[in-house]
């Protein structure tokens, strides 16, 4: 590649120029605003890797210890700076590895381009060595897929790749890109993003028809009810959205990846949604005579059982995605549209109001829940201590300010319940798929996506074990992430699980874990391992104020259980406090 | 989504594509991942040059064939989907029978078999004859169990192709798909269907 690359990072038509179909695709990403790549190198993707080579100056490549950690990373990027996450993989296990993280990327709605190599086209089909059908693999889980086996497609491509992961309801794509296309080289004449594709409709023409109806539900009801999923986020709406929720002065709860779009505090944010949400926003749904669901798509573990749920209300749901309008819930009025536009059309149509006493009802719900479960998660007088009270004492250092990056299980629902988030895009979780292992890496993929912001990711033992190896990945990039391994020495959900459903048949959840200090110290990371409540402050600041990563594993009870809980088969106003 | 079983019924779902490999198996993917049996698939071209359709047949109630339509026309490469009862299409199928000439010529009145079944022979030779008859399901059975008791060699019958009665407007808002900007038309499908109260694609 004896390219001179500065002439070639232009979008505009340039001269055609002799050049790789490598040297195109690093092209294309720089185009696209690309600044960061997770990625992992192998047989079928080394002429990408040798064109970077040149390209580090422009291109910052992390090298993770796995593909999965790649993925992961890139989603926890794209979760915290709105822009699409870059993953590199190899062809065969490779790209094997990349299939959860797509996943739950899909289910999450996060725009990802994943590049993998592949074999040369002409042994496709061969059983080449690290041939596997990533197209077809990957067809379940991606927005969009594409096999590339001519280096003259890749402009166009990538540039579809890029307009779809990002547009509409957001999701990844994966491409893959034979040898042959890597080598070869082609005649380049510049690149030019896409922003049309004539069978991709990623959003409509709001039609004011809906927005009238759903305003007119809105100023005749008496107990509305917002709820707000990740869509407010992904819509970069928080401000359309606040401004709905200000002057309609109707109550809102979130789903688990709304989490942020308001801050904890505002007070008409009256809580959590869903299995272990908060009290008067199960509850309440069943009471409620309009809900409206903005940006958020009626999961099962926000429902319950759904034959029994909001069935007295009229349901405005607002979404992108015409295929989440009535597939679990049946909407009175549809607004199918894209929340930043049709939030400020319905806050322009709807009267001013106070739900005063309303929202005093939440409030009445919340003391319940205070009483019953909350003061004695932050405040134990037990000898050992709660994962609740950590997040306490997290929230009194960082105030709100700080990303959370959750993995799966109880310390994630105890993690989402008390953290506190002043700001949008700080709450990085696994919400759709519930994958254990997504915490370490996307804690890392989180702060190169927001680098002046503090990532605390909260981990439970089983989950940290899933994914260990990325401590390889924050010693070799240098990247500053704080670990809270909230250790309660048992695998706690399916434990918990266990106890209130299978008559404490504790099959397989007792789990073993490693020094895990002594783990992070093999990885040049500082650690302390604390298991006494007077060290908890202290520690966390010591972790805080830490120049580069630092581990901290809190030993905490072991049988706790997370509560409120709405039991599976069961209706939200069905919701237990014990 | 567990329906009972009497709320089933045929349906035909129209899809209008681009021609992309990889195509075939994400739609095919949708159903089966719902563990839903596809009767019948057929993709061919469309009115519109470059845009490809498929003849999908499912039995399933309205509720899920509705979601399955919508999760069809969510796929970046697809264009439309519409999806109509048998009522509402005017539908066909192409079969084939291979039979023994010389037991055929000598047991069977060829001429009112043709006749009666409105079939006609496609290759007569020494040793076979093939007979093809296109309709709908029954007839194309009915001419097997004919058949079936002198010798029947081979059969097989095509996916179904559908048209659809009311297409009117259709053809227009495909092509409207190929204007970089869409218009206000263009965007049919978020009508709130009121009679029934739905919101259809």
């Amino acid at each position: 590649m004896e390219v001179a690359q500065e002439t070639l990072t232009t979008p505009a038509k340039i001269t055609a120029v002799e050049v790789s179909g490598s040297v195109a695709l690093l092209e294309a990403l720089i185009v696209e605003g690309v600044d960061t790549i997770f990625g992992y190198p192998g047989g079928a993707i080394m002429p990408i890797y040798d064109a970077l080579f040149d390209y580090n100056d422009k291109l910052n490549h992390i090298l993770v210890r796995h593909e999965q950690g790649g993925i992961h990373a890139g989603q926890g990027y794209a979760r915290t700076s709105g822009k699409v996450g870059v993953v590199f993989a190899t062809s065969g296990p490779g790209a094997t590895n990349l299939v959860t993280g797509l996943a739950d990327a899909q289910i999450d709605s996060t725009p990802l381009v994943c590049i993998t190599g592949q074999v040369f086209a002409h042994l496709l089909g061969t059983d080449a060595f690290q041939e596997t059908d990533v197209i077809n693999i990957t067809t379940p889980v991606t927005k969009w897929n594409y096999q590339i086996t001519d280096a003259t497609e890749i402009p166009e491509v990538l540039a579809k790749a890029f307009y779809i992961a990002k547009s509409g309801r957001p999701g990844p794509v994966l491409i893959d890109i034979t040898k042959n296309a890597q080598i070869q080289k082609f005649s380049y004449e510049g690149y030019t993003p896409c922003n049309h594709i004539r069978s991709y409709r990623p959003k409509p023409i709001v039609r004011t028809q809906y927005i009238q109806e759903a305003a007119e539900l809105i100023n005749q009801a008496k107990k509305p009810f917002i709820i707000w999923g990740q869509g407010v986020i992904l819509g970069s709406a928080e401000q359309e959205f606040k401004a709905f929720v200000e002057k309609s002065g109707i109550p809102a709860a979130w789903t688990i990846l709304g989490a942020g779009a308001i801050p904890t505090d505002h007070p008409q944010n009256v809580g959590m949604l869903g299995m272990h949400g908060n009290y008067g926003p199960n509850v309440l749904t069943n009471d409620c005579d309009v809900l409206i669901a903005i940006g958020m798509r009626f999961d099962d573990r926000v429902t319950g059982r759904l034959d029994k749920y909001a069935k007295q209300a009229k349901v405005i749901h607002l979404d992108i995605d015409p295929a989440e309008i009535d597939k679990n819930v049946k909407s009175t009025v549809p607004v199918w549209g894209d929340c930043k536009e049709t939030l400020p059309l319905l806050t322009k149509a709807i009267e001013q109001k106070k739900h005063t006493e309303w929202i005093n009802k939440f409030h009445d719900y919340t003391q319940q829940e205070v009483d019953a479960v909350i003061h004695t998660e932050l405040n134990p007088t037990s000898p050992e201590m709660t994962m609740g009270e950590v997040i306490k004492q997290l929230n009194e250092i960082t105030k709100g300010e700080a990303i959370i990056v959750t993995d799966v299980g109880q310390h994630q629902m105890v993690a989402c319940r008390y953290a506190k988030f002043n700001n949008t895009r700080s709450n990085v979780t696994s919400g759709g798929l519930g994958t254990m292992g997504f915490a370490l890496p996307a804690a890392i993929g989180a702060k190169f996506g927001a680098q002046d912001r503090t990532v605390v990711a909260i981990i439970g033992d089983g989950g940290f074990q899933m994914t260990l190896q990325e401590l390889g990945t924050i010693m070799q990039s240098g990247i500053d992430v704080k670990i809270i391994i909230l250790n309660n020495r048992f695998l706690g959900m399916v434990r918990q699980w266990q106890e209130l459903f299978n008559e404490r048949r504790y099959s397989f959840v007792d789990i073993q874990s490693p020094d895990f200090v002594a783990v992070a110290a093999a990885y040049k990371i500082a650690g302390k391992m604390i298991d006494d409540r007077k060290d908890l402050p202290a520690a966390l600041n010591e972790m805080l104020s830490n120049k580069g990563s630092f581990l901290l594993e809190v030993m905490v009870t072991k049988e706790n259980n997370v509560f409120p809980m709405v039991p599976q088969g069961c209706s939200v106003s069905e919701i237990r406090l014990k | 989504m567990s329906t009972p079983d009497t709320d089933k019924q045929e349906f035909n779902i129209t899809v209008y594509t681009e021609n992309q490999i990889g195509l075939l198996s994400r739609i095919a993917i949708i159903f089966t991942r719902r563990k839903i049996n596809i009767d019948s698939l057929n993709t061919s071209p469309s009115e519109i040059e470059s845009i490809h359709r498929f003849n999908i047949v499912i039995n399933e109630s309205e509720e899920v064939v509705r979601k399955l339509t919508r999760q069809i026309e969510k796929q970046v490469e697809v264009l439309k989907v519409y999806y109509h009862t048998n009522a509402d299409v005017i539908w066909q199928e192409l079969a084939l029978y291979k039979v023994s000439t010389d037991v055929i010529a000598e047991k069977v009145s060829v001429e009112r078999l043709l006749r009666e079944n409105g079939a006609r022979v496609v290759v007569l030779r020494k040793d076979y004859t093939v007979f093809e008859t296109t309709g709908h399901r029954e007839e194309t059975d009915n001419l097997i169990s004919i058949l079936q008791p002198f010798g029947l060699i081979e059969f097989v019958r095509s996916a179904r192709v559908a048209i659809i009665k009311d297409s009117d407007g259709f053809n227009r808002k495909l092509r409207e798909f190929e204007r970089l900007e869409p218009g206000e038309d263009v965007i049919e499908n978020e009508y709130l269907n009121q009679g029934q109260k739905v919101f259809t694609m």
